[in-house]
């Protein structure tokens, strides 16, 4: 039977406010255990939450980036159940009413633009960490740590509508969606700590059945790699259940990276009832027209409208605007260095970012941060290639010095020293055309019997006679002129 | 023993004599914590400090030397063990946060040491205030000073017990659906409940969020007053702390202000003072269950109002019997997720012997949590439960929104204020209620539907009725106003008591253990 995979992501983001969602304890990663965790964080008794406006900021930003309605008037729930790194043993969540609903992200899966509908995206505050280190209990006895420092720290959790149909679109969606909110700045996206963890729910159908399969939510997926895996392993595993003659149960499972499997963690019947209600201690979260304007107006723009301006305005391409809208780093390079060459010379700057500069960060294992070749020294040498001064491939060598630092990666400097100049003299030129040409007079031969590859063996001569800084096009041309007279 | 408050019949009177010299506040704190040591029969206090004490009461002497004592400075009160406190216990009356000190105090606890107030400790109350009688305490019931075998009322029945025993000259307490007014009436003092919102909760150990609010138990409304106005105000720590109150600034001094415009206004009016004033009176508050000894004090108090000049009006609240149900929904599903950190992980009760997490946590929790505790947290948990919640939760809020309107169509429309009991009875005998505890639940019809609307009310002593053993139990008059009207409530039951006598009424003072 031919099998139709369902995808749908939830995804915990977490925001880069400098503290709590409900306490002013620090958000920072990596402290001392629960020396960041004040009254609130550790649910002392007579303690209160307030909310951060930071964190409602954020997920404002995010519900316009992807098109999404901002709920003028959501409502923090209680979502409660017992565990120990949970101090109140409520979650302060959204529940019926969130703050964002709605909204879409598109992108490309092997060349294809795709677009998947968020469902919502809500605002709640994370747990603290049992740490099973084995300390000390009261009565000596081996026990469990807890540190709150991580209590109360704010969430996004962004849930899309079960639309994809792949593991190569979610991965592409997630990644999409880990771009815009480093993007926005709302979250650091730093994934080995925790900041971006996903929550996939996966089932199973018979293509052209319209009912769904039984899900199964496999969570806490901190790589777009493990990612991958985890609905790779778990729709398989869905699929030769279902033919062994078994039925896939509604559980939450955990994908285990170094079995590359995943594992049951609970079943449905072991379900909490949340027992949701709206929190007394919050108000409803009211946004006004105004205070959305006002986070508005200080956004960056936005890698969809970017691509377009980029698009219109240097006439890139699709798969170019892609690659430099990729993040606002790549972006802001590309602004500079455009910005810094004659008109019309965006193609140049696009080929140049996503070929070399790209291919030797990949190659170092760099960010673009890192780069040796800093945005205003690549115009300069762009603008050699521009004025002729360079060939494309003296300016690949002389870029060859510059990352590596040679004359302090200045490209005029690197020409200067190395005496890269072309040769663009049509009397030097016209030498060196004479005197190849009387040093090969075989060759000349075959092409006066009509070979068109002996003229290719002529210029290359010519090139290599120029210590290969002759302009190309020169040549050719006073070649053809010297052959055709 | 003498009983030095008896001196002073409010607050004005003590302040004169402090910053006469004719008593300092080392001296009076001093005294009473003698005098709280000889009454610990009235299992009022529930823990001391008296070094803390006699500190704060150096530091108000030294003010009044230096010549910047407030109208505070020096005054000996106590704080329901509701509030958590940083040099006391703070335990809600529950065995789960026996011995638990808190890191910080609660902002109405701030607030009065700021103005300068000596607080003499802790005063008992039910468990987490769930109760009416302060039988629901771990540390043991506290008793009415009128009487060693009747309750002080609850939950704030030490709070009570103390002020009417004249050991402090007032108390905080907490009223979530009556806890202050109603332990205030059946102790023959006055308290005030305030509009929600108006005093931060910070600090306040929760029961239900939406309902509970801190207020003030004293002698007499004048010294409420002086008492709300400390405690109200604005407060960033509590989310559902109010900024302004009807365009006035949620503020120490908008209650004192308030008050004095209204005390100006009726004093306009010379022998009739409450010319213009309409009190409503709902039938609903005087039908059957209404104990007659009580309706004929609160009746006659009515009259008092009307010879006073003011304009009785008949009014009918017809969701009042509503509100039994209506809370004992909220309220439980509020407190079973409010009391889920008692848990015996970070702090407090923590059972000897136990298997794993879970077993720990439930030992702990049946071990420290007494019955009444255990019976709202079941009932909470259940009507949130899957399957229950609209039923239950959703219905009671619905409910709650009616009751609310009950109030709005007659307040301002048909009257300015609405009187009536705060209790179908006067203080019942210990041990009594405690045979069906759902029926105690009845007795809290009077009060229950302002905290479920948010509005303030205060009960201010009106008379007698035969109570236990035949002998005559204070009977408290309900006074209702509109949100934020606590100055025009607070100046008209100030003009009461100018008028009557009945908060000057003192219970005997009993030593030893009678009870």
């Amino acid at each position: 039977m031919n099998w139709e995979v369902v995808i749908g992501l939830e995804t915990h983001v977490q925001l880069s406010t400098v503290s709590k969602i409900f306490s002013g304890s620090p958000t920072r990663y990596g402290s001392a255990p629960n020396t960041q965790a004040n009254a609130v964080d550790m649910a002392l008794p007579g303690s209160l939450p307030v909310l951060n406006r930071g964190a409602v900021e954020r997920a404002i930003q995010f519900g316009l980036a992807i098109g999404a309605e901002i709920s003028p008037r959501s409502i923090f729930a209680r979502k409660n159940y017992f565990y120990p790194d949970s101090p109140k043993n409520y979650q302060i969540s959204q529940f019926e009413i969130p703050v964002v609903l709605g909204g879409s992200l598109s992108f490309l899966v092997d060349g294809q633009p795709t677009t998947i509908n968020l469902t919502r995206a809500h605002l709640e505050e994370d747990a603290g960490k049992s740490l099973h280190d084995n300390f000390p209990g009261p009565h000596g006895e081996a026990s469990t740590g807890i540190d709150l420092n991580r209590s109360g720290t704010p969430l996004l959790e962004i849930v899309t509508e079960p639309e994809m149909r792949s593991a190569a679109q979610a991965v592409a969606y997630a990644r999409t969606l880990h771009n815009l909110v480093v993007w926005l700045g709302i979250c650091d996206g730093n994934m080995q700590e925790g900041s971006f963890r996903i929550d996939a729910n996966v089932s199973v159908r018979p293509f052209g059945q319209k009912e769904f399969g039984t899900r199964t939510e496999t969570k806490n997926v901190n790589s777009f790699r493990f990612l991958e895996r985890a609905i790779l392993f778990e729709v398989q595993r869905q699929i030769e259940l279902i033919e062994d003659g078994g039925k896939v149960v509604q559980e939450t499972r955990l994908y285990d990276s170094d079995r590359d499997e995943t594992r049951s963690m609970r079943s449905k019947e072991d379900a909490h009832d949340y027992r949701y209600f709206p929190d007394p201690d919050l108000p409803p979260l009211v946004i006004s027209p105004e205070w959305v304007a006002q986070v508005k107006a200080g956004m960056p723009e936005l890698p969809q409208q970017l691509s377009e301006r980029f698009a219109k305005t240097y006439g890139l391409t699709a798969v170019d605007t892609l690659q430099i809208c990729h993040n606002r780093e790549t972006a802001a390079y590309f602004e500079v260095v455009v910005g810094n060459l004659p008109e019309n010379q965006g193609k140049l700057a696009a080929n140049w970012l996503n070929g070399e500069v790209l291919a030797a960060l990949n190659r170092d294992n760099l960010d673009l941060g890192a780069c040796p070749v800093k945005a205003l020294q690549l115009a300069a040498l762009l603008t050699r290639i521009i004025d002729g001064t360079l060939s494309n491939k003296i300016a690949r060598e002389v870029f060859a010095s510059m990352w590596v630092g040679e004359s302090g990666g200045e490209p005029d400097a690197i020409i200067e020293a190395k005496g890269l100049k072309q040769i663009n003299d049509s009397s030097a030129i016209d030498a060196l055309v004479d005197s190849v040409l009387a040093a090969h007079p075989a060759i000349v031969e075959e092409y006066r019997a009509g070979k068109q590859k002996a003229f290719n063996s002529l210029v290359g001569q010519v090139m290599k006679a120029g210590q290969g800084k002759a302009n190309p096009q020169h040549v050719n041309d006073a070649l053809k002129r010297r052959l055709d007279a | 023993m003498t009983q030095i408050l008896k001196d002073f019949p409010n607050i004005a009177s003590l302040r004169s004599a402090l910053d006469a010299r004719k008593i300092s506040a080392v001296e009076l704190t001093h005294t009473l914590l003698k005098e709280i040591a000889a009454q610990n029969a009235l299992n009022a206090f529930v823990d001391l400090n008296p070094e803390l004490s006699l500190e704060q009461a150096k530091t108000a002497d030294q003010t009044i030397a230096d010549g910047n004592a407030q109208t505070l400075t020096g005054i000996p009160i106590a704080h329901k063990d509701i509030f958590v406190t940083k040099g006391w216990q703070t335990t809600a009356g529950s065995n789960i946060l026996k011995g638990y000190k808190s890191p910080f105090d609660a902002h109405v606890v701030e607030q009065l040491l700021q103005a300068g107030t000596v607080s003499l400790g802790k005063l008992n109350c039910d468990e987490f205030a769930m109760g009416s009688g302060n039988e629901n305490s771990a540390f043991g019931p506290a008793h009415n000073p009128w009487h060693p075998q009747v309750v002080p009322g609850g939950s704030s029945g030490g709070s009570a017990a103390a002020v009417a025993a004249g050991l402090v000259m007032a108390a905080t307490g907490t009223d979530t659906g009556g806890s202050v007014r109603q332990p205030a009436s059946l102790c023959g003092i006055s308290g005030i409940k305030p509009t929600y919102g108006t005093i931060s909760r910070y600090g306040m150990i929760a029961y239900a969020s939406s309902l509970d609010q801190a207020g003030p138990m004293a002698r007499s409304a004048h010294d409420l007053m002086l008492m709300l106005d400390t405690m109200s105000g604005f407060d960033t720590r509590d989310a559902t702390s109010i900024q302004t109150c009807r365009g006035v600034g949620n503020q120490i001094g908008r209650v004192k202000q308030d008050f004095t415009q209204h005390a100006q206004h009726i004093a306009q009016h010379g022998a009739k003072p409450f010319s213009g004033l309409r009190i409503g009176v709902p039938e609903e508050y005087f039908g059957s269950g209404l104990d007659n000894g009580v309706a004929k004090a609160v009746m006659a108090a009515i009259v008092q109002f009307e010879a006073l000049g003011a304009q009785k009006v008949s009014i009918s609240l017809p969701h009042t019997r509503l509100s039994i149900p209506a809370y004992y929904v909220i309220a439980p599903a509020e407190a079973s997720s409010n009391l889920a950190r008692y848990d015996a992980i970070r702090y407090g009760h923590r059972t000897e012997q136990y298997t794993d997490l879970t077993d720990m946590t439930a030992r702990s929790r049946s071990e420290g949590f007494g019955a009444e505790v255990q019976r709202r947290i079941m009932v909470g948990t259940y009507v949130l439960s899957h399957g229950y919640y609209d039923a239950y939760y959703l219905q009671a809020q619905r409910i709650r929104r009616l009751i609310a309107q009950d109030y709005q169509a007659v307040l301002g429309s048909k009257c300015d204020i609405i009187l009536g009991p705060v209790n179908p009875t006067v203080a019942t005998p210990m041990g009594e209620k405690n045979q069906s505890p759902t029926a105690a639940w009845l007795a809290d019809i009077y009060t229950l539907s302002l905290n479920l609307a948010g509005l303030p009310g205060m009960s201010i002593p009106c008379g007698f009725a035969p109570g236990f053993d035949g002998q005559d139990l204070p009977v408290g008059l309900q006074l209702i106003g509109n949100y934020f009207e606590e100055g025009q409530l607070l100046a008209l039951a100030h003009q009461f008591q100018l008028a009557t006598d009945w908060h000057l009424r003192r219970p005997e003072p009993r030593t030893g253990d009678q009870a």
